[in-house]
C-alpha cells in the first residue's frame, strides 16, 4: 500500500471503525520502529502530524467528509486517541534524545548484585522455635533446665528405680568421680528433657502447662540418624481435669500446625516409666499424604513422638516438695519429641552429624 | 523377637483373622509387630496364607508377651477367644524320693523345681522343634538343650537341664563364696562374686542362677540321666549378676523383668515331655520348693481396688458417647486374667495374674483398659486453658541476640558439649574450673566445655580444611564450670570469623568490634568501653580487646593467638570472641526513646591533623567529649593514614581527617559561632598532641 493512499472505510458500525483505526495504529507503530536519530524523529513527526502534508489530517479530513452525521462523533473520538498515541511516541523519542548522553555511562546490569547476606538460622533452632511457638499459642510457657542432672532427677523421680531394666535404654554419660556418691546424687548428662518436668512441678503448684526445649546426651554410637548429642522438646500439662483424650487432641492439633491440617495422628500403646498409659504417636506422612514414599519407608506413617499420662508415682515424688500434686486430685500428660528428627524430616537432612559440624556449606542452605 | 503365626494359632484354634490383621491388631494394642514375613516362599506366595514370621518389638515392661503363649493370650483377649491349655501330662514316675533341693537364699530364689529323668538319649532334635527352629533361624544343639530353648520361646520360662551324673549330692541355691570359680557354658572361666546367686551341689557351683549354666555339668552326647531345673529368681539379683559378669542371656532377660511364679512346674513338664520322646523315664517325686513369702508378693499378691470413675477421670471421652462402661472394663480385665469382685458403685476388687508382675496399681489397670479398648477410639479434645503464659526471664533477650547476629551476617552453628583437656585449660574463663567426664565419648571429649570457644575454633578449622575460606559463625549454648561435686551452667555465646566473611576485605578486629557494638547497643547501659586489660591467653595480645558494659566484662574478642592458630595448622588468621551472656542478660533491653529532631541546618567541618602514633582514638574521643559542646552533634574519623613512606607524614605519626557535624535545636548556627566551635575543637585536639595541617 502506498504511503499516500487514503484507506477506505467499509462502513460506519463501531466494529468496522475499530478495525479501520487498528490498521492505522499498526501503520503508526511500524513507522515509529526506528526513531534513534533526531532526523528520524523529525521525519516521523512530519509524516503523521505535519501541518501541511500530515497523513493523520489527510485521513481525518477524507473520512469525516463522507461520513453521515451520526458517525462523525465516533470517528472524532477515535482520531483523538490515535493522535494521543502518536504524541506519546514523539515524547518517548524526545526523552531518548535528551538521555542519550547517559547511555555512554551504561552499566552491565547482569553483573551479580552486591549481596549483603544475613546469617543462616540453624535448621534445628528454626524447628525448635517453630515448635515452641505452636505450643505458646496453645497457652504453654517455656522453661529450661540443666544439662547436667543428678541421677534422682534424670531417673529415680521419673520412676526408673535403681537397677531397673528401663535404664538400659538410655546409656548415660557420667561426670568424673561420682562413684563414691550415693546413686541419687551422682551427676550425669541428662538423657532426656523429662527431668525438667520434675523441676517445674517442684517449683510451681498446678496448673502447669509448659514446654522445655533442650540439649540431651546419650552414650550411643554415632551413625547417620544417631548422635550422642541431640535435642528434645518436652511438654507437660497438669490440672485437675486433664485426660488422655486431651493429650490426643493437643498433640493432634500441634502436629497439624506443624505439618499442615491434612495430617492425621494415631496413637499406639508404648512404655515409658514416667507415664501411664504411655503412647507412641505416628503422623500420616506429610510428604506423600499417606500413600507411601521413601521418607515414610512406604508405610504412609511416621513415628514422631512419645507421650502419656503422668504416672502417679511421678506425682508422688513431686509431692514430697509440692503436696498439691496429689494424684487423686489432679492428672496430667507429658510428651517428648526429638527435634533433630523433625528437622531432618522437614529439610531432608540425611546425616544428623552435619547439624553439629559447623560446616558452613551445610548451614548456609538454610538462609 | 521372632514369632511364628502357625505356633500362635496352635494355641488359638478359634482365630479366624489373617496374619496381617493380627499384626495390625496386636500393634494397636502395644504388642508391636515391626515386620510380617510370609513363610510360604517368595515364588507365588499366597498373601492370604496364615503362615508368617512376625518380627516383634515388645516393650521392656511386657515380659509376659515375650513368648508365643503370651502373645496368643493377648490375641485371645482382643478377639474374645479361648486359649488352648498347654500340654503338661507326663507318664507316671518310678516311685522314690526326688532329688533333694535346699534354698539357702529364699529372698532371691522364690521357687525351685527339680525333676530327674533317667535313660534318655541325647540326639539331634527332630519333629516340631527342628521344624520351628529352622524357621526362626535358631541354632539346634541337641534334644535336651533345644527342649529348654523351645519352652522358653513357647511360654517364656527359662529352664535348665543338668547332667545328673555330674551332680554330687543335693542341689543348693546359695550365694557364691569368695574366690569360687565356675566355667560357664560360653567356656569362660569366671571368678564368682559373693553377691552372685548360684545353683550348686554339695561340692561345687553348677550354674550362675538364672543367667547361664555351667560347662562341667552340661548335657553331652554321653549324658543319659538329666535333672531338669525350672525356677523363679528375684529380678534385681539376676540383673546385678548379669551386669557384673557382662552376660546378658535370654534367661536373664526374662528373670530380670519378672517371671511368672506359677510357670516353673509347667515348663518342667513341657521340657520333660520332649526329652522322654527319646526314651527313658521319670524317677522319683517332682521336687517343688516354694517360698511362701515370695509367692505372696507375686502369684498371690493382694488384690487392688479399681474404680470405673477413675478410668473416666484419667482417660476422658471416647468416640462412642457412652464412653468406657463398667462392663467394657470388666470384660477387658477378665480377659487379661484378672479376677474381678464387684463392690459398691462400680468399684471392683481385682486379683492380678501371676504372669503380669507389671500390674500393681489401679493406674496399671486403667492403662490395660485403654490399651485393649484401643487408643484411637478416644476422642481428640483440648483442655480448657487456665493460668497464664510465663516467659523465661531471658527469652526475649536471647531472641534479640540471635536475630541481631543473624542480621549482621553471622550464621548459627552448634558444636559438641565436650572438649579436649588442653582446650578446656586454654579457654576456661577461670583456671582449673573445667569439669572432667567419667566415661568420655572419645579422648577429644574428656571435659565439659568451659566455654563455647573450643567448639568454635574446631568448626572454623573444619571449614578451612574443607576449603571454605570465608566464614562467620556463632554458637549460643551452655558452658560448664565448677567441680565434679557441683557443676555450674551458664548461657554462653562464641563468635568466630575468617576470610572475606563480610565483604571484599578480610575479616579484621574491627568487624568483630563493630558486630559487638551493634549487639551491645540492643541492651540498656550507661557505659560501654573497650580496653586491652587482662586479655586471655588465647588472644593475640596486640589485636584483641575486652568489652565492658557498665563496668562489667561482657566479652573478650580479637585475633586468635598466632601460636594457637599455628598449632592447629590454620592456614589464615581467624578472629574469635566469647560473650558472657549470663552477664549481658542482667542488663535490660534498651528501650528506644524518640528525641526532638532539629529543624535547623547541620554544618559539617573537616579537620586534618597529624598525631604521634602514641595517641589513641580513645584519647581524641575523650578530648572532644570533654568539651561538652551540645552543638557538636557528631564526629568521626573519615580517613587515617599511617604510611611511613609518605613524605607528608613524618615517621612515628599518623594523619587524621576528622569530620564533625555542628547543629543546634534552637537556631541556625552563625559563621562566627562555627568558627568559635572549630577553634575549641582544634584546641582540644592539640591538647592531646595533634597538629593542625596546613590546607
Ligand atoms: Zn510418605
Amino acid at each position: 500500500m502506498s504511503e499516500d493512499a487514503i484507506p477506505q472505510l467499509s462502513g460506519y458500525s463501531e466494529a468496522e471503525l475499530d478495525r479501520a483505526f487498528a490498521a492505522i495504529s499498526r501503520e503508526v507503530a511500524a513507522s515509529a520502529a526506528g526513531l534513534q536519530t533526531p532526523e528520524a524523529v523529525e521525519q516521523f513527526r512530519l509524516q503523521w502530524v505535519g501541518r501541511k502534508q500530515g497523513r493523520l489530517k489527510a485521513i481525518s479530513d477524507a473520512w469525516l467528509k463522507s461520513a453521515p452525521a451520526s458517525a462523525k462523533k465516533l470517528i472524532g473520538q477515535r482520531f483523538n486517541t490515535l493522535k494521543a498515541e502518536i504524541e506519546q511516541r514523539l515524547d518517548a523519542a524526545d526523552s531518548t534524545k535528551h538521555d542519550g548522553a547517559f547511555h555512554a555511562d551504561a552499566i552491565d546490569i547482569t553483573f551479580p548484585g552486591g549481596r549483603r547476606n544475613p546469617g543462616s538460622e540453624h535448621p534445628l533452632i528454626k524447628t525448635l522455635n517453630e515448635l515452641v511457638a505452636i505450643f505458646q499459642r496453645m497457652g504453654y510457657s517455656v522453661g529450661v533446665g540443666p544439662e547436667v542432672e543428678t541421677d534422682y532427677y534424670n531417673f529415680e523421680s521419673l520412676n526408673f528405680p535403681p537397677g531397673h531394666p528401663a535404664r538400659d535404654t538410655q546409656d548415660t554419660l557420667v561426670v568424673a568421680n561420682q562413684d563414691r556418691k550415693p546413686l541419687r546424687d551422682r551427676l550425669i548428662m541428662r538423657t532426656h528433657t523429662s527431668p525438667v518436668q520434675i523441676h517445674t512441678m517442684e517449683q510451681q503448684p498446678p496448673p502447669v502447662r509448659i514446654v522445655i526445649p533442650g540439649k540431651v546426651h546419650r552414650n550411643d554410637a554415632a551413625d547417620a540418624t544417631h548422635s550422642p548429642i541431640f535435642h528434645q522438646l518436652e511438654g507437660l500439662c497438669v490440672d485437675d481435669n486433664i485426660t488422655f483424650s486431651d493429650l490426643k487432641g493437643t498433640l493432634d492439633h500441634a502436629m497439624k500446625e506443624l505439618f499442615g491440617s491434612s495430617v492425621k495422628t494415631r496413637f499406639f500403646p508404648s512404655f515409658f516409666p514416667f507415664t501411664e498409659p504411655s503412647a507412641d504417636v505416628q503422623i500420616s506422612c506429610p510428604f506423600c499424604g499417606g500413600k507411601g514414599c521413601r521418607k515414610c519407608k512406604y508405610s504412609g506413617w511416621i513415628e514422631l513422638l512419645g507421650c502419656g499420662m503422668v504416672d502417679p508415682s511421678v506425682f508422688g515424688f513431686v509431692a514430697q516438695k509440692q503436696p498439691a500434686y496429689d494424684p487423686k486430685m489432679i492428672s496430667g500428660f507429658a510428651f517428648g519429641m526429638g527435634i533433630d528428627r523433625i528437622a531432618m524430616m522437614k529439610y531432608g537432612i540425611t546425616d544428623i552429624s552435619l547439624m553439629y559440624s559447623g560446616d558452613l556449606r551445610f548451614l548456609e542452605q538454610f538462609a | 523377637m521372632k514369632v511364628l503365626t502357625t505356633w500362635l494359632r496352635e494355641y488359638l484354634p478359634g482365630l479366624n483373622v489373617s496374619d496381617r490383621q493380627l499384626a495390625d491388631d496386636l500393634t494397636l494394642r502395644g504388642i508391636a509387630v515391626d515386620g510380617v514375613f510370609d513363610l510360604n516362599g517368595a515364588a507365588g506366595a499366597d498373601l492370604g496364607a496364615n503362615d508368617s514370621l512376625f518380627e516383634m518389638d515388645i516393650t521392656t515392661n511386657r515380659v509376659d508377651a515375650m513368648n508365643h503363649y503370651g502373645i496368643a493370650r493377648e490375641a485371645a483377649t482382643i478377639y474374645g477367644l479361648m486359649l488352648n491349655p498347654l500340654e503338661t501330662l507326663l507318664p507316671a514316675a518310678k516311685p522314690g524320693p526326688g532329688h533333694p533341693v535346699r534354698i539357702e537364699e529364699p529372698a532371691l530364689c522364690g521357687r525351685f523345681t527339680a525333676r530327674v529323668l533317667r535313660g534318655i538319649r541325647v540326639q539331634p532334635s527332630a519333629g516340631i522343634i527342628a521344624q520351628r527352629f529352622a524357621l526362626l533361624e535358631q541354632k539346634l544343639i541337641s534334644n535336651a538343650v533345644d527342649a529348654t530353648n523351645y519352652v522358653m520361646l513357647a511360654i517364656g520360662q527359662p529352664t535348665h537341664a543338668f547332667d545328673l551324673d555330674k551332680i554330687e549330692g543335693a542341689i543348693v541355691i546359695r550365694r557364691a563364696r569368695k574366690g569360687e570359680r565356675l566355667k560357664t557354658l560360653d567356656e569362660i572361666e569366671r571368678t564368682l562374686d559373693p553377691e552372685d546367686l548360684i545353683v550348686a551341689d554339695e561340692k561345687k557351683p553348677l550354674a550362675l542362677a538364672g543367667v547361664m549354666g555351667g560347662w562341667d555339668s552340661r548335657i553331652t552326647p554321653e549324658t543319659t540321666n538329666v535333672l531338669v531345673e525350672a525356677a523363679w529368681f528375684d529380678q534385681i539379683s539376676i540383673r546385678r549378676a548379669s551386669k557384673r559378669h557382662l552376660l546378658h542371656t535370654d534367661a536373664s532377660h526374662r528373670f530380670e523383668r519378672g517371671a511368672d511364679f506359677n510357670a516353673p512346674p509347667v515348663a518342667s513338664a513341657m521340657v520333660s515331655r520332649f526329652l522322654l520322646e527319646s526314651g527313658g523315664h521319670i524317677e522319683g517325686d517332682f521336687i517343688d520348693v516354694v517360698i511362701p513369702e515370695v509367692e505372696a508378693r507375686t502369684a498371690t499378691r493382694s488384690s487392688i481396688s479399681f474404680a470405673v470413675s477413675e478410668v473416666r477421670r484419667i482417660l476422658g471421652p471416647t468416640d462412642d458417647p457412652e464412653g468406657i462402661t463398667a462392663s467394657t472394663a470388666e470384660g477387658i480385665l477378665a480377659g487379661l486374667g484378672c479376677g474381678l469382685q464387684a463392690q459398691a458403685g462400680e468399684i471392683y476388687d481385682v486379683t492380678l495374674p501371676s504372669w503380669r508382675l507389671d500390674l500393681e496399681r489401679e493406674i496399671d489397670l486403667i492403662e490395660e483398659v485403654a490399651r485393649v479398648y484401643g487408643y484411637n477410639r478416644f476422642r481428640n479434645t483440648l483442655p480448657a486453658f487456665a493460668g497464664s503464659v510465663v516467659e523465661l526471664p531471658w527469652a526475649e533477650k536471647e531472641s534479640v541476640v540471635r536475630h541481631t547476629l543473624l542480621a549482621l551476617g553471622w550464621t548459627e552453628a552448634i558444636s559438641s558439649t565436650f572438649c579436649a583437656a588442653a582446650d578446656a585449660e586454654l579457654f576456661a574463663p577461670q583456671p582449673n574450673s573445667a569439669v572432667a567426664m567419667g566415661n568420655p565419648l572419645n579422648e577429644e571429649a574428656g571435659m565439659l566445655r568451659p566455654s563455647l570457644l573450643p567448639g568454635m575454633v574446631n568448626m572454623l578449622a573444619l571449614n578451612l580444611n574443607r576449603d571454605v575460606e570465608d566464614a562467620a559463625l556463632y554458637e549460643m549454648g551452655t558452658a560448664f564450670s565448677g567441680s565434679t561435686e557441683k557443676v555450674d551452667e551458664r548461657p554462653a555465646l562464641a563468635i568466630g570469623a575468617t576470610g572475606r566473611a563480610f565483604g571484599s576485605a578480610d575479616v579484621d578486629f574491627y568487624d568483630l568490634k563493630g558486630s559487638l557494638e551493634s549487639l551491645l547497643a540492643k541492651f540498656a547501659s550507661r557505659s560501654l568501653y573497650f580496653d586491652a586489660l587482662l586479655l586471655p591467653a588465647w588472644l593475640h595480645p596486640g589485636r584483641s580487646a575486652r568489652a565492658a558494659l557498665d563496668g562489667s566484662t561482657v566479652a573478650y574478642f580479637g585475633q586468635l593467638h598466632p601460636a594457637e592458630a599455628e598449632r592447629r595448622k590454620l592456614k589464615q588468621p581467624v578472629y574469635v570472641g566469647e560473650i558472657y551472656l549470663d552477664r549481658l542478660y542482667k542488663q535490660a533491653l534498651g528501650q528506644p526513646v524518640a528525641r526532638e529532631l532539629s529543624r535547623y541546618q547541620a554544618v559539617r567541618r573537616d579537620y586534618s591533623l597529624l598525631f604521634p602514633d602514641s595517641v589513641s582514638w580513645a584519647a581524641i574521643e575523650q578530648a572532644l567529649n570533654g568539651l561538652n559542646l551540645v552543638e557538636l552533634r557528631s564526629f568521626a574519623p573519615s580517613e587515617v593514614l599511617r604510611d611511613a613512606k609518605s613524605e607528608r607524614i613524618p615517621a612515628g605519626h599518623f594523619s587524621l581527617l576528622l569530620g564533625a557535624v555542628f547543629q543546634s535545636n534552637e537556631r541556625t548556627l552563625r559563621e562566627e559561632e562555627l568558627q568559635q566551635f572549630s577553634r575549641r575543637v582544634i584546641d582540644a585536639l592539640e591538647a592531646v598532641g595533634g597538629k593542625l595541617r596546613a590546607g
